[in-house]
């Protein structure tokens, strides 16, 4: 450890410096296009399931709010880059930007609720108004195709030049690209002031207010944020697929991005990342033997995080470290 | 005749009635310990299959399993309660969502593995089946049946609360937790006790559920979601706020499918979110 920063300022600053091995992190993003040219898809998957990990990492790991209706905004900004690509235009960026606009609308609207309350009224909210939205998506079958899944999505090549392809290069480039600028906006975001605050309210709601910084206004907004960025996964993965299936607002997904996150570090910028990571490839070789018992794993997994790792698997290796560069 | 309003009306409460009693455990130990206990109805599931094993395998009567499916539950709930749960009680909720939300993913491998995905049947005996006709309306014996249960299951639990020491107990407990401790009571014990009673209500619940939704192993998620809306609508620790919610959820979802059939579940968790917007802590919850 250097010494401690004396100003505000300084200490920020002292957070918001690269690392060697955030760059290394970024570096090995990029191996799949060479090791693994059969897996790209997966690797897109992937990149996805990070970017939806790292929105709700915002809100769970850094304001403590604890959702299980998050795949709302995901699904919201699935179907709304998907019905934008049908029927107004197929511009990737466009409708990457009006995806997430359309979740932040979602997002501000439901804050307000969310913003009043704490602890299980609170996870029962997130996961009402995530059903709600579910059941809306079902039932509005003109729009959506309901439980026959949205078809029909024809999007342009990315910037004019790259269609996507069957072995889903172009698609992974194009998400991990997306992944990496909403990271660096997440990235400043958790290291500002606001960052700061977010991180005092998880710690305690109450007194918060009384140093100045208001609760509800502070949730309200990385709520909104948070919308947007678990739109913009949402879009891309209705852009890559080109196709939206009803189960992108479902209540398995809003479980699956917690576990995720759980599973690498809430309240770790990779936290996120590195669980989404470890999920799928997981999922990946295990469904291969049999699917029907995957869960089984994820559950055993859950208990022993809980049990043993109580910060999630980047949690659990920075102890390491932090006990090994201590002797 | 009687329009087909009270139809609806006998139906929705005979299905309130099988809420109730799957959700009135897990009412009570979140009042207690403010556990938040996603598992609940996995233990829910082990009654059923335990009748659906009963009856299938060893032709027990089905009024004979009902017991057995209480137990079942109640003691695999104190096995996973001293080993697991008690260990989380100070914990954050988060802690606790996910290592019930774990242990409930188990439970539905655990089922799919024994009994494969498929529904399982159950041959009701003669006397449970049919209907009596009423000024026109159909009334189905196995639905008369549900109400009587949740009554007698309503009244005892009233009796026990309001007349034994061990409800004075946990009534002391749930009101204030740290003044009934510095009472001598045993908040702990007290805690287990109501558990693993709650659980094994689950148990019987979910082995009356199975003649009127079925049994596979999805039965741990998909009646979760109920179970938790009638908790919250009815506010946490109170038997009568379960009783007052599982009947207005049950009497919306009926509803909402016999007269807005394209809303489909749209309607309950629109009552359930209003209800909460309305009263955070639920109809009679305190906190």
């Amino acid at each position: 450890m250097a010494t401690a920063p004396t100003t505000p300022q300084a200490y920020l600053q002292s957070l918001s410096r690269w690392r060697p091995i955030e760059i290394a992190f970024w570096l090995v993003t990029l191996v799949p296009f060479w090791l693994f040219p059969n897996y790209l898809s997966l690797a897109n998957q992937i990149a996805v399931a990070a970017l939806f990990a790292l929105s709700l990492d915002l809100i769970l790991g850094y304001a403590g709010i604890v959702s299980l209706g998050h795949a709302a905004f995901f699904g919201v900004g699935a179907y709304t880059a998907g019905i934008f690509s049908k029927f107004v235009w197929g511009e990737v960026f466009t409708g990457l930007i009006v995806a997430a606009l359309m979740a932040a609308l979602f997002g501000y609207v439901s804050s307000f609720i969310v913003a009043r309350f704490r602890h299980l009224t609170l996870i029962m909210i997130t996961l009402g108004l995530g059903l709600l939205l579910h059941s809306a998506a079902n039932s509005a079958h003109w729009l959506t195709g309901g439980s026959d899944g949205f078809q029909g999505i024809s999007v342009w090549k990315v910037a004019g030049l790259f269609k996507f392809d069957l072995y889903g290069k172009v698609a992974y480039a194009y998400s991990l690209c997306t992944l990496f600028v909403v990271f660096l906006c997440a990235r400043r975001l958790i290291n500002s002031p606001f960052g700061l605050a977010l991180r005092g309210i998880r710690d305690n709601w109450v007194r918060m207010p009384a140093i100045g910084a208001d609760s509800p206004s502070h949730i309200r907004k990385v709520y909104t944020i948070s919308a947007a960025m678990a739109g913009i996964a949402g879009a891309l993965i209705a852009q890559t697929t080109q196709t939206v299936s009803l189960d992108a607002l479902s209540f398995e997904r809003s479980a699956d991005v917690v576990v995720m996150l759980v599973l690498g570090g809430a309240g770790r910028l990779y936290g996120g990342l590195v669980g989404a990571t470890i999920f799928l490839i997981a999922r990946d070789q295990f469904s291969g033997i049999a699917p029907q018992y995957w869960y089984f794993w994820i559950g055993i997994l859950l208990v022993t995080v809980v049990m043993l790792l109580p910060n999630g698997i980047l949690g659990g290796l920075s102890k390491l470290v932090g006990r090994w560069s201590r002797k | 005749m009687l329009p087909p309003i009270f139809g609806v009306l006998f139906d929705g409460i005979a299905y309130g009635m099988l809420l109730f009693v799957l959700s009135v455990g897990l009412s009570v130990t979140l009042g207690l310990m403010n556990f938040v206990n996603l598992a609940h109805c996995a233990f829910a599931m082990l009654g059923g299959y335990t009748t659906v094993v009963l009856m299938q395998d060893l032709h027990w009567p089905f009024f004979a399993t009902l017991p057995a499916a209480f137990f079942i539950a109640a003691l695999a709930s104190i096995v996973v309660e001293r080993t697991l749960y008690r260990r989380l009680y100070r914990a954050s909720d988060l802690d606790q969502v996910l290592l019930t939300i774990g242990l409930a993913f188990i439970s539905v491998a655990i089922a799919a593995w024994f009994f494969t995905t498929q529904q399982q049947p159950v041959d009701m005996p003669a006397y449970l089946r049919g209907s009596y006709q009423f000024f026109g309306l159909n009334i189905g014996v196995y639905r008369l049946f549900l109400v009587a249960v949740g009554v007698a299951v309503t009244a005892m639990l009233i009796m026990t609360v309001e007349h034994t020491r061990f409800g004075a107990q946990v009534r002391a407990a749930v009101d204030n937790q740290r003044m009934a401790r510095g009472l001598g009571i045993d908040v702990d014990r007290t805690f287990a006790v109501t558990f693993a009673l709650g659980s094994g209500l689950a148990g019987l619940g979910g082995a009356l559920a199975i003649e009127i939704v079925g049994l596979d192993p999805s039965f741990a998620f998909t009646y979760l979601v109920y179970v938790l809306i009638v908790v919250s609508v009815g506010g946490l620790g109170s038997i009568l706020g379960s009783f007052a919610a599982a009947c207005l959820i049950g009497i919306s979802d009926v509803a909402g499918k016999y007269y807005l059939p394209e809303l489909g579940a749209f309607l309950i968790y629109l009552v359930m979110v209003a209800v909460l917007m309305w009263k955070p802590a639920g109809l009679f919850g305190r906190r």
